[in-house]
């Protein structure tokens, strides 16, 4: 009954196909991820030296708001739909997507809003260059024309994410194969599901946002225009309530791929299943009332400003409970340091010094020296490329395998492991120094004192950006032609619905829902990792 | 109207000041290299409580990452599968689990606590013995010494041509103003702080203020600094192209210096009313007109006046340059409506305004020929 997909071009365009779809997202992002790097590299090459010698400070500033931009909202929340795409459905037991068609409607949206963001850059009076955060009125009064493609560009990113999240909600909710409680769901599809819910939540803040900012431009409204009776600070608030649960937008689901490899490679159940689900719960909760922590410097009452201190630091909390849980779930296991695991490890490592940084950040008075620094440009890289793009990574290598039935080079995934790593470490860790010497960010040029590490973080930035040629290479030749993989379960230690199935992925998995068994899982019957109490499911004996 | 003159003659004599205490006393950390690591523990109460935070919250921070990451490297070598251990089974353990919860909940409130109380200390902006007013413009800060009637522009110093690498960069590049901000020792400031056009953000290091200035809104910082001499700082919100060359400079004199200081100043202002009403020669408005557009006007709409398509308009050849002077005025007094053509009514004296426009009208391809003096200027001030 299975039928492949169609030929040529036509597939792509017209496919429903939730794999397709991943597929497409995750090249999507790929392509992004390697614009925002270009930008990033005009940037670490105007900064190798003081002065201005390659680029103009005006378009440095559209190359630094540029490269926020893709990197946010091209890169990384792509990527993470594209493997909601691919994984949600064959983790679940469910046969596709809930909503098929809006899938293909929301993947095939976005190629068209960062062909208009791009474009910007080519206009008469060049592309945004208020910085990703877009603060008013430099995004308004003071903006070049293009700030009005911006503005449509950001609304059709929002109007994609909105149903990519709605279908992810639906999914979730509807498909599960019987048997698959919420609390037996893999936590991949738990992190998602959370995240989908911020993502239906603030996006239409962001769009509110934007919406303002049109009317503030053409149709003479004022609200974040002070010589009109409105507010620029209100600008802020709005900004950063979409804006800090956005950051967790981008780290959940990296949370939950992480929470899917360590166990694998540990060969090791998840430690601490539930609380893993509620601290990512409490994080989300929390993600929505700390947002002016990313204001401590525009003058709020004391009052105010204290009690977004508190709440920040709060997130430590459950952070710090997933941390341990990870940790632990390697403790007393039988670690292997493939490459997938390579890379989740450097997580924990970074991304919890990351959160090191963002709890010093959270300490209002000290913020006061660190903010719109180098310093904050240190720890978010730290949250969000160690953090976020690390985990991508990681899940590509990990599901590679399963997606394409060949096995990616081992000795070339650990060349480009080290390679990032020590590159991210000599690029990132110096800009904590830049920024506590003083530093600030958003800086075209910069005092002689800044020169040495300035130096240091562009040679770091260069070798990183040779690493993703690697990956890209690695990836590419594995597709073409690398070892094939027969076995439905590629990794040893690995549990979950997704190994149930064939290896490459048929085009349709899952056509018949797997049926839950009882007992401990045997051969060819897989578990979900770390839920209680215990549950294993088999292949439908008619399912393809 | 003294107060709006001063730009002019503080260029020069400020001149001299910066450089001969540039050379010996600028207190902030100069010369960077590779050992510059971490925050200045700076001159003032808030600075300091504020490094002393951050020194806390970091070494905390440190030994927290070296029991946690101690223990995952321990389990990295030990739990090898190479080493041929088996892997256990455990995945929960509610003693544990709540153990690290509640511990860094109460390792938070240890935290809270110092984080409180300096935060108090930055907040306690009452009593102030002098009140500054700090304006952000796009790309320079206006300092008003308020009950005094003084009011002056700070602007980069660094050119261009260093900038660009046309000449060496010298030892205070991008840290030099034409006229620092000058405050007395030992005496208790409050800087008020807003913005003019958009989003700035004052910043010194030293003090451990920094504060956003918005347009249509005052915040308010404040500093008690002992050691006279120069301190340093830079803007901290994006503010458009020219964000990083807009540097602080604030120079601390004993109280009696600031005394005779702020007498000079005064005098200087009176010297300047005079001027105004004099008659001044085509040559005379000429080379100061220049002088102004090169610092004032040609970042925007550049030094041939031909603008940059799209966003500055061309001045060269401009209906409004060369039309009626009382036109051109208007623009320059109450800048345009909703553009980044600003009002330059507080930032230039009416002897400025007078020249540049005397100055564009009569230069590159335009030639009125006639002749726009101060008093033009003042008359149509008055008028409004
Ligand atoms: C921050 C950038 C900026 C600076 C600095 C600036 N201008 Fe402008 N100026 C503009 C913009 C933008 C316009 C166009 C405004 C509009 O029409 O919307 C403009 C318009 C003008 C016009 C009207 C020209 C025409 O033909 O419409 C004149 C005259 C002018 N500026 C003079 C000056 C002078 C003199 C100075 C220096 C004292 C100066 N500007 C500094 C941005 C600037
Ligand atoms: C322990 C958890 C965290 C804490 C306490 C924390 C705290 C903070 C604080 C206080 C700031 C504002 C700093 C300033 O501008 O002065 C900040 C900035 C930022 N954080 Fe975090 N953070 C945490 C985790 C994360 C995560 C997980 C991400 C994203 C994956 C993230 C992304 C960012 C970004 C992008 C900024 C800068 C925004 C901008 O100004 O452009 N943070 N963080
Ligand atoms: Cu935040
Ligand atoms: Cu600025």
């Amino acid at each position: 009954m299975a039928h492949g997909p169609a030929e040529g071009i036509t597939r792509w365009l017209y496919t429903t196909n939730h794999k397709d779809i991943g597929t497409l997202y995750l090249w999507f992002s790929f392509a992004m991820f390697l614009t925002g790097g270009f930008f990033a590299m005009v940037i670490r090459a105007e900064l190798f030296q003081p002065g201005v010698q390659l680029v103009q400070p005006e378009f440095f500033i559209q190359m630094t708001t540029m490269h926020g931009l893709v990197m946010v909202f091209g890169a990384i929340m792509p990527a993470f739909v594209g493997l909601a795409n691919w994984m949600i459905p064959m983790m679940i037991g469910a046969p596709d997507m809930a909503l098929p068609r809006m899938n293909n409607l929301s993947f095939w949206i976005l190629p068209f809003a960062f062909a208009i963001l791009i474009s910007t850059l080519f206009m008469e009076g060049g592309g945004p260059n208020f910085g990703w955060t877009f603060y008013a009125p430099l995004s308004t009064t003071y903006a070049p024309d293009s700030v009005n493609y911006f503005i449509f560009a950001v609304h059709i990113m929002g109007a994609s994410s909105i149903m990519g999240s709605i279908n992810i909600i639906a999914t979730v909710m509807n498909m599960r194969a019987p048997g698959m409680t919420y609390m037996k769901m893999p936590l991949f599809v738990w992190t998602w599901l959370i995240t989908a819910f911020l993502l239906v939540a603030v996006m239409p803040v962001l769009a509110g946002a934007v919406t303002m900012m049109l009317m503030d431009i053409n149709f003479g409204t004022s609200f974040f225009n002070a010589a009109g009776g409105g507010d620029p600070v209100l600008f802020q608030h709005v900004f950063w309530f979409f804006g800090h649960p956005e950051v967790y937008i981008i780290i959940l689901p990296a949370f939950g791929v992480v929470s899917q490899i360590i166990p694998t490679f540990s060969r090791k159940p998840l430690f601490g299943y539930s609380s893993m689900v509620y601290a990512t719960a409490a994080i989300a909760f929390l993600s929505f009332v700390v947002w002016a922590h990313h204001m401590f410097t525009v003058g709020m009452p004391i009052a105010g400003e204290l009690y977004f201190m508190y709440a920040t630091m709060l997130i430590a909390v459950p952070t710090g409970v997933k941390v341990f849980n990870w940790i632990t779930t390697m403790y007393r296991g039988a670690i292997t340091y493939e490459t997938p695991m390579l890379f989740c490890i450097a997580f924990v490592i970074l991304f919890t010094f990351g959160g090191f940084t963002g709890l010093m950040l959270s300490v209002a008075a000290a913020d006061i020296q660190y903010h719109d620094t180098y310093f904050v440009v240190a720890h978010f890289h730290y949250v969000m490329v160690a953090g976020a793009v690390f985990s991508g990574t990681a899940a590509v290598y990990y599901w590679l395998p399963k997606w394409c039935g060949r096995m990616y080079d081992e000795t070339m995934g650990k060349l480009q492991f080290w390679l990032a790593f020590i590159a991210f470490n000599i690029t990132f860790m110096p800009q904590h120094f830049l920024g506590l010497a003083g530093m600030p960010r958003r800086y075209a040029d910069y005092g002689l004192q800044f020169a040495d590490w300035n130096m240091v973080s562009s040679v770091g930035a260069f070798l990183y950006g040779g690493a993703q040629i690697l990956f890209l290479y690695n990836v590419v030749r594995t597709i073409m032609h690398g070892e094939p993989v027969k076995e439905a379960k590629v990794w040893e230690g690995a549990e979950g619905l997704e190994w149930l199935v064939p290896t490459p992925a048929p085009y349709h998995t899952f056509t018949k829902p797997p049926v839950v068994i009882s007992g401990a899982a045997g051969e060819d019957e897989w578990s979900i990792s770390g839920a209680t109490p215990h549950v294993a499911f088999k292949a439908s004996p008619e399912a393809g | 109207m003294f107060k709006k003159a001063l730009a002019p003659f503080l260029t020069c004599s400020s001149f001299v000041s910066m450089k001969s205490l540039g050379a010996e006393s600028d207190n902030s950390v100069m010369g960077g290299g590779l050992t510059n690591l971490n925050m200045p523990r700076g001159v003032t109460e808030v600075s300091q409580v504020a490094y002393d935070v951050h020194m806390l919250m970091m070494w905390i921070c440190t030994a927290i990452g070296v029991v946690v990451f101690g223990f995952m490297f321990y389990v990295m070598y030990a739990h090898r599968k190479s080493r041929g251990v088996e892997a256990a089974n455990f995945h929960e353990h509610l003693g544990v689990e709540i153990l690290w919860t509640v511990v860094p909940a109460l390792i938070l409130i240890f935290m809270a606590i110092p984080a409180t109380s300096a935060l108090l200390k930055v907040y306690d902006t009452e009593n102030a013995d002098i009140d500054i007013k700090v304006t952000g413009y796009q790309w320079k800060w206006q300092y008003e010494h308020l009950g005094e009637g003084i009011k002056y522009m700070s602007e980069m110093r660094t050119s261009i041509d260093e900038i660009e690498g046309r000449e060496p960069k010298g030892e205070h590049y991008l840290r030099e103003v034409n006229q620092p901000l000058v405050i007395p020792a030992n005496k208790k400031v409050r800087f008020l702080i807003t913005g003019n056009d958009v989003i700035h953000s004052w910043w010194v290091p030293d003090f451990g203020v920094k504060r956003d200035a918005i347009p249509g809104l005052f915040t308010a910082a404040w500093a008690r600094v002992e050691e006279p001499g120069l301190y340093v700082g830079e803007c901290t919100e994006l503010c458009g192209k020219g964000h990083p060359f807009m540097p602080i400079v604030v120079e601390v004199k004993e109280e009696k210096d600031y005394d005779l200081w702020l007498e000079g100043k005064k005098e200087e202002a009176a010297i300047y009313a005079a001027t105004i009403g004099k008659d001044w020669s085509h040559e005379e408005l000429m080379s100061k007109g220049e002088d102004v557009y090169k610092i004032s006007c040609a970042g925007c709409h550049q030094a041939d006046g031909n603008g940059i398509p799209g966003i500055f308009p061309a001045l060269n050849g401009s209906s409004i340059v060369q039309g009626p002077a009382d036109g051109h005025i208007a623009v320059l007094i109450n800048g345009i409506a909703g553009s980044s053509m600003q009002s330059f009514a507080d930032q230039l004296s009416e002897v400025d305004i007078a020249a540049v426009i005397h100055y564009k009208r009569n230069t590159w391809d335009n030639s009125v020929g006639d002749i726009v003096q101060p008093v033009d200027v003042l008359n149509f001030k008055t008028a409004q």
